[in-house]
């Protein structure tokens, strides 16, 4: 690789993270600053610098009470996502069957499903189950959009994986779920990495579902968000505390699915 | 799905019956609801006429469903322009291993993990011309920046607030897609005097197909449905300016709450979703199996 070449990549690497940190270092800014200050000036550190938006969250259960709450069924969520779309993928990837194109099509029209008129159904239909306010019923709610992504994401990983390893595996007698666990498993980590990335990103951030379907024992942070912008005028402060520890625990698990994305299928490789 | 011939296995269905019952649950009957609804006038929940096809004409004559359509539409497609050669240029030159490249990918995908109406209310005061930083940068550039009372600006920063947003998840998929090609590839290109272009169009960009198949699918989709960010940020103004269409779906079923045409309108906004990607989805299947013949793969 010539040198200038790798300098304009860098650089252009650089401009899009400033471009990408500017906004959360603005979110971040604000968090330490007093309403008072946020609204009446403009300054890049805080000039009364102060812990007490952060205070109030940790101390307030109204508050921490939601972060457990989104944590507990977007958990539920991607472990039912991944268990399920993994054998499904694999299908999809392996074998023609009938209606298969039809179904792999239909999985993805439930992605495109305009949330605003379908959020009554659902209430509905979650209260004649008796699951309103659980954290099962925001986690089977994801489902509807998470699966689809995690079949479609994982078929397209095994895809990638040269069908001859599975008859390899097999002449030498393995069984499926032994070769499925064994074999196949290792190679398409990356695939789940980024599908359990994903199913989690997308329901740590969905407000609309989430907020109809529960009321006091599951709310979620992104409804008590809500609450609080609406309620005491707007505490921009307490809210950009509460937006930075809602980039936290995403944070972590991309540093633990990093691998899986970073080293991909050269690694699997046995 | 890729269009090789596979086996026929009829079995087969037996490992996708998990995923099917799990997203029947929560599909079928909200659609069926809605369907429901929307041949019907809900004067309350005990009064209701059946009315046959009359919100969908209604839907269909409405004029400014259309202006919302085409503004979906210029928006969506806008979205797709800039983030999807954006993403593809990002993931190429994010480093591939090391601690950079773990450091690389936190910073890029932290946008994706903040909730949507965060999102909406950062910009709020980011793009401020006395409180943001944003605004503030624009203004002393001697730009007369408004995002709450131009309708161009309006428009342009809830763009960019998008491609900021969702530009990460373009870049990741093509991320995962360019690490998964074994590095005899490269070596073979290199041995053959390739040249970078011929790297890319040759080997990078035929390995990205599927991903980046998922990627252009989904922010197609999710781009179309957008609603809880500009909701927050211009609440749809000025004037009507990033009223989107499902801003407006939300005005009708919830602002006037006549579910009737609310469902109506939401079914026909689904077959619309539908279309453009069944388009968009066969339209790639085909360029992509093109590909694959002219390269010999």
């Amino acid at each position: 690789m010539n040198k200038p070449r790798f300098q304009a990549r860098t650089l252009f690497l650089i401009a899009y993270i400033v471009f990408a940190l500017l906004p959360i270092y603005w979110m971040v800014n604000m968090s330490f600053k007093t309403n008072a200050e946020i609204l009446s000036s403009f300054s890049f550190f805080p000039q009364e610098f102060t812990w007490a938006n952060y205070r109030t969250i940790f101390t307030d259960p109204s508050w921490y009470s939601g972060y457990i709450n989104s944590l507990i069924y977007v958990a539920i969520n991607t472990v039912i996502s991944i268990t399920v779309a993994l054998p499904a993928a694999y299908a999809f990837s392996r074998y023609s069957f009938i209606g298969d194109k039809h179904v792999f099509f239909w999985l993805l029209t439930n992605r495109m499903t305009p949330p605003a008129v379908f959020l009554l159904p659902f209430f509905q239909l979650y209260t004649t189950v008796g699951l309103m306010d659980t954290h099962i019923a925001v986690a089977l709610a994801h489902l509807l959009f998470n699966v689809p992504l995690a079949v479609w994401i994982l078929e397209g990983f095994m895809s990638g994986i040269p069908r001859e390893i599975d008859e390899t595996a097999y002449i030498d007698g393995y069984s499926f779920p032994r070769f499925f666990v064994r074999i196949f498993l290792p190679l398409i980590k990356a695939g789940v990495g980024v599908a359990a990335f994903f199913c989690f990103m997308f329901s740590w951030v969905e407000l609309l579902l989430a907020r109809t379907l529960t009321s006091v024992n599951a709310k979620p942070i992104v409804a008590t968000m809500t609450r609080t912008v609406s309620a005491s005028g707007m505490d921009w402060a307490t809210l950009a505390a509460a937006g930075v520890l809602t980039i936290v625990p995403g944070a972590i698990v991309i540093w633990f699915v990093r691998h899986y994305i970073a080293k991909g299928f050269a690694m699997g490789r046995v | 799905m890729s269009t090789t011939t596979k086996p026929v296995n009829q079995k087969a269905w037996l490992l996708v019956l998990p995923v099917i019952i799990c997203v029947a649950f929560s599909a079928i009957l909200p659609l069926m609801t809605v369907v429901n609804y929307s041949v019907q006038d809900i004067i309350s929940p005990e009064r209701r006429v059946f009315v046959g096809t009359e919100w969908f004409a209604a839907v269909m004559r409405d004029e400014d469903l259309h202006a919302a359509l085409w503004r979906q539409l210029t928006f969506s497609f806008a979205v797709l322009a800039v983030e999807i050669p954006l993403g593809i240029a990002l993931a190429l030159s994010m480093p591939a291993q090391g601690w950079r490249a773990s450091a690389v990918l936190v910073l890029v995908a932290l946008s994706l993990l903040i909730p949507w109406n965060v999102v909406g209310t950062i910009w709020q005061i980011y793009g401020r011309a006395d409180i943001g930083l944003l605004g503030m940068a624009l203004q002393k550039m001697g730009f007369d920046y408004s995002y709450t009372g131009n309708a161009l600006h309006a428009w342009i920063t809830v763009l960019v607030m998008d491609i900021w947003h969702w530009t990460p998840l373009v870049a990741l998929l093509c991320y995962a897609g360019l690490r998964s090609i074994p590095d005899a590839y490269y070596q073979a290109a290199r041995i053959d005097g390739a040249s970078k272009f011929a790297v890319f169009r040759y080997i990078q960009l035929p390995k990205m197909r599927g991903v980046l198949m998922i990627a252009v699918l989904l922010r197609f989709m999710d781009s179309f449905m957008i609603y809880t960010e500009p909701f927050v940020l211009t609440g749809g103004g000025p004037g009507n300016a990033t009223t989107f269409l499902s801003q407006y779906l939300t005005q009708k079923a919830v602002g006037q709450f006549d579910l009737g045409p609310a469902a109506a309108f939401s079914l026909i906004y689904f077959l619309i979703i539908l279309l453009l990607c069944f388009i968009l989805y066969n339209w790639m299947q085909r360029v992509g199996t093109a590909t694959k013949e002219n390269t010999g793969e």
